[in-house]
């Protein structure tokens, strides 16, 4: 188990070095830091000068890969890849556009972010499996035929509709919640119940079907009929039997999401005024902030590496069979 | 060069998109010579949820291929400041790139108001000071609710006609569409009887029961669910504006229908950039595994591993450095506008080619140590025939079903990329930029609905169409599904 987790580690390791290249080769290489500095400067009426002072304020003046004018190992750290994209290994992200530093901005911000994206996963998990549970009970009669009818047009909904009118409804129509912002402590609740409740909304129509469909290829194997075969009532093949053999497709499509739920969403936290992760890499893409995006992918990416490796893991708690060597 | 009225200009996303309509074709030739996909297709042809979502998809490729047509009109007076400094006899042509769409839809893309406007309304949205004649003949002024330039304006001092004008209309398009409607009806009931043999009634029981072997029945709804709308709205649009007016004064409908070409852009050019990424990629992987295999795997999965948006995000700010720093690139508005969505499909092809590769991938392992394939290698054949002959056709259903699934859901990323500002052009049409310009003005007071409410009703349709079609290609060309049905 422990030399499994370890090979799966460092299977890891070059996998985030690739995604740094990716994002390196974004940045640098189709466009030279002399771009960037002349975009965020504006386009019109930029001396040299002050291209050349931008990009030593920000440490971008040094070579791409190899620093031929230094020696020893500066060879390859006093460069912009060691910089900028190799220290990310160690968490350090360096600081946005208006200085600020962004690991601890992330700190900070992933207490929101998480605050709506996790109830949003947990209740939405639930409202999904429950209603594909019980369109599987009643398979193949109306209520299964109008069930998955209104999935799809529930799926065919852009997300950004979902959020216009239920805040539109509940905020502005019913005057139930305030429309946007985030408080903390108790009060909450208030801020955080509407998002998550169109976060859970705008999820159902695709993930119900999924599910169904799990469901219904489970209700097909022989286990099923000998389980009946032997008298066990329908709600209980259904849950004893088919809930538990799906769980192995289902784990797979949800632990990977688990890490990355301290993302946050992009939609529904710009939207609502959430100070979260979602509407930080908003700001910093309408900002032209390369550094917090560079940032955001990459830990992104290692999130969802560490969501793998946890779905693998996930494996052998409900399927004994399942063993690391 | 000849004294055209108009210059053509074939942008590169026209290209692209006939080049697409040319494979269509192409693959509709293939799958008529290989049973097994003219079996699936035939499957497809009698699902009726499927038929009747392919003919509405149909009327929005119409849409989106009118829209692909693109020119410069020629200057009236010859003397305009574009196109090259003409001289003397020189035609000049207009800077702007217009489409056979524009010039179809003339009236509303020149008749502009002066901002917000209900729909069919004659009247403005807002008050606004205007200067009234009073009965003695004197001038005074008033804060009332101004008359619209063009919305209403044949009914001159007669306002009051207003609901009976747009009564008239309805009905009348509603006659014009039932008999258009009953006319391909009773054609396809006659062409039904002379390739069957029997009756024209007969034969149009047979569709009304849905005894025949495609689905008439659904097509003939859907072509009434589409005519019996479109023809009094099309009416209604010579001398009103159907949907409203926006901020600017535009009409709400023009702009509807000029997002449909955006929308079919995304979602059809962007699988024209995956499809053979993945193809390749998935299938040399699969047949040659080894260390191609080995680079292959590591690839997808180091770019997979990259959260979608963020990538999409990174590469879009990229490329928009990349323009705004290369400003001489481009010659007009619209060639930038339309290089940008390209490089925008591109983008969205190239994060999103990984999940059809490692599909393809595993089916090709899979097909590779089947007796066929053994026996072809024992016999010498090559491997780029064995690939092109022997794995490829039996791929293809998997190819089919990725790629009608991949539209819907790239035609909705396409509104949140453009809310998130990593999408199109602002300056282009396109249901995301028609959201995110009008999701404040619900909170205005009166409130602003309908643009909104005319790219959700446009939006739902296409996506929901493209849904449905979707699962009825699935459920033809999964070979699992296809036993059990």
């Amino acid at each position: 188990m422990l030399v499994y987790l370890v090979r799966r580690l460092l299977y890891a390791v070059p996998i985030l070095l690739g995604v740094n290249l990716i994002t390196f080769a974004l940045f640098f290489v189709v466009n030279t830091p002399d771009d960037m500095a002349r975009m965020q400067l504006g386009v019109k009426r930029v001396t040299p000068a002050a291209i050349e002072r931008w990009k030593a304020e920000r440490g971008y003046d040094r070579p791409l890969f190899i620093n031929l004018a230094a020696s020893g190992s500066e060879r390859f750290t006093d460069t912009i890849f060691f910089s900028k994209s190799a220290r990310m290994f160690a968490g350090d992200f360096g600081r946005a556009e208006d200085g600020r530093d962004i690991a601890r901005e992330i700190r900070t911000r992933m207490g929101p972010s998480l605050a709506i994206a996790l109830p949003t996963f947990l209740l939405g998990l639930l409202v999904t499996v429950s209603f594909a549970l019980l369109l599987t009970f009643f398979r193949a009669s109306y209520l299964d035929v109008w069930g998955v009818v209104l999935c799809v047009a529930l799926m065919s909904i852009s997300g950004l509709f979902y959020i216009i009118g239920g805040q539109y409804l509940v905020s502005k129509l019913w005057k139930l919640v305030p429309i946007s912002g985030y408080g903390g402590g108790l009060d909450a609740w208030k801020f955080v119940i509407l998002p998550v409740l169109i976060g859970v909304a705008s999820g159902i129509g695709s993930s119900t079907r999924w599910y169904r469909t799990i469901f219904l290829e489970e209700m097909a194997r022989d286990y099923v009929r000998t389980a009946r075969a032997k008298g066990l009532s329908e709600v209980g093949v259904l849950f004893r039997h088919v809930l538990r053999n799906a769980l192995i497709p289902i784990l797979t499509g949800v632990v990977v999401v688990i890490p990355l739920l301290f993302m946050g969403s992009l939609l529904s936290e710009s939207f609502f005024g959430i100070p979260g992760l979602g509407s930080y890499t908003i700001d910093a893409i309408n900002a032209q902030d390369f550094a917090v995006v560079r940032a955001m992918v990459f830990i992104g990416s290692l999130l969802y590496i560490i969501g793998l490796i946890l779905t693998d893991l996930s494996y052998t708690f409900v399927d004994p069979r399942i063993r690391f060597n | 060069m000849p004294d055209l009225p108009f210059l053509p200009v074939l942008l590169w996303s026209d290209l692209l998109i006939w080049l697409l309509l040319f494979g269509a074709l192409l693959l509709g030739w293939l799958s008529a010579r290989n049973p097994l996909l003219c079996a699936a297709w035939q499957r497809v042809g009698r699902n009726r949820a499927g038929i009747a979502s392919a003919t509405l998809l149909l009327a929005f490729v119409v849409v989106g291929l009118l829209d692909s047509l693109h020119y410069r009109p020629r200057l009236e007076n010859g003397s305009g400041p574009a196109a090259g400094g003409s001289v003397g006899s020189a035609p000049a042509y207009a800077v702007e790139v217009l489409s056979l769409l524009d010039e179809l839809l003339a009236p509303l893309r020149t008749r502009h108001e002066k901002t917000y406007s209900e729909p069919l309304a004659t009247r403005a949205h807002a008050k606004e000071a205007i200067e009234v004649r009073t009965p003695d003949g004197e001038l005074r002024q008033v804060r009332d609710y101004p008359r619209l330039r063009h919305g209403g304006a044949h009914l001159g001092a007669d306002e009051a006609r207003h609901a009976a004008d747009i009564g008239e209309r309805v009905l009348h398009g509603l006659a014009l569409a039932l008999l258009a409607w009953w006319a391909v009806a009773a054609a396809t009931a006659a062409g039904l009887a002379r390739a069957e043999g029997g009756t024209p009634r007969a034969a149009w029981r047979r569709i009304w029961h849905g005894d025949s072997g495609f689905a008439w029945n659904a097509l003939l709804a859907a072509l009434a669910g589409l005519l019996l709308p479109a023809v009094p709205m099309a009416l209604l649009a010579v001398d009103y504006h159907v949907f409203g007016t926006d901020k600017v004064g535009q009409d709400v409908l023009y702009q509807v229908l000029k997002s449909v070409r955006t929308a079919l852009v995304i979602g059809l050019v962007t699988t024209l950039v995956m499809l053979p990424l993945s193809i390749f990629l998935g299938v040399v992987a699969g047949y040659f595994r080894g260390w191609v295999d080995d680079l292959i795997q590591y690839l997808y999965t180091t770019l997979s591993s990259i959260p979608g948006v963020l990538l999409i995000a990174a590469a879009v700010l990229m490329m928009q450095v990349l323009i705004d720093t290369h400003p001489q690139w481009f010659a007009t508005a619209a060639e930038r506008a339309d290089l940008r969505l390209l490089a925008l499909c591109f983008i969205l092809g190239l994060t999103s080619w990984t999940g059809l590769c490692r599909l393809l991938r595993g089916e090709t392992l899979k097909l590779r140590e089947l007796e066929y394939i053994q026996a072809a290698q024992a016999f010498g054949v090559t491997d780029l025939r064995i690939i092109a002959r022997h794995l490829l056709p039996n791929l293809m259903h998997i190819v089919i079903i990725a790629l009608v699934m991949d539209f819907s859901s790239l035609v909705l990323a396409e509104a949140v990329l453009s809310y998130v500002g990593i999408g199109v052009d602002p300056t282009m049409i396109s249901f995301g930029t028609m959201i995110n310009n009008a999701r404040l003005e619900l909170a205005r007071e009166p409130m602003v609905w309908w643009s909104l409410a005319a790219a959700f009703v446009f939006m739902f349709t296409l996506v929901l169409a493209a849904n449905l079609l979707a699962d009825a290609v699935r459920d033809a060309f999964d070979p699992r599904l296809a036993g059990s049905a």
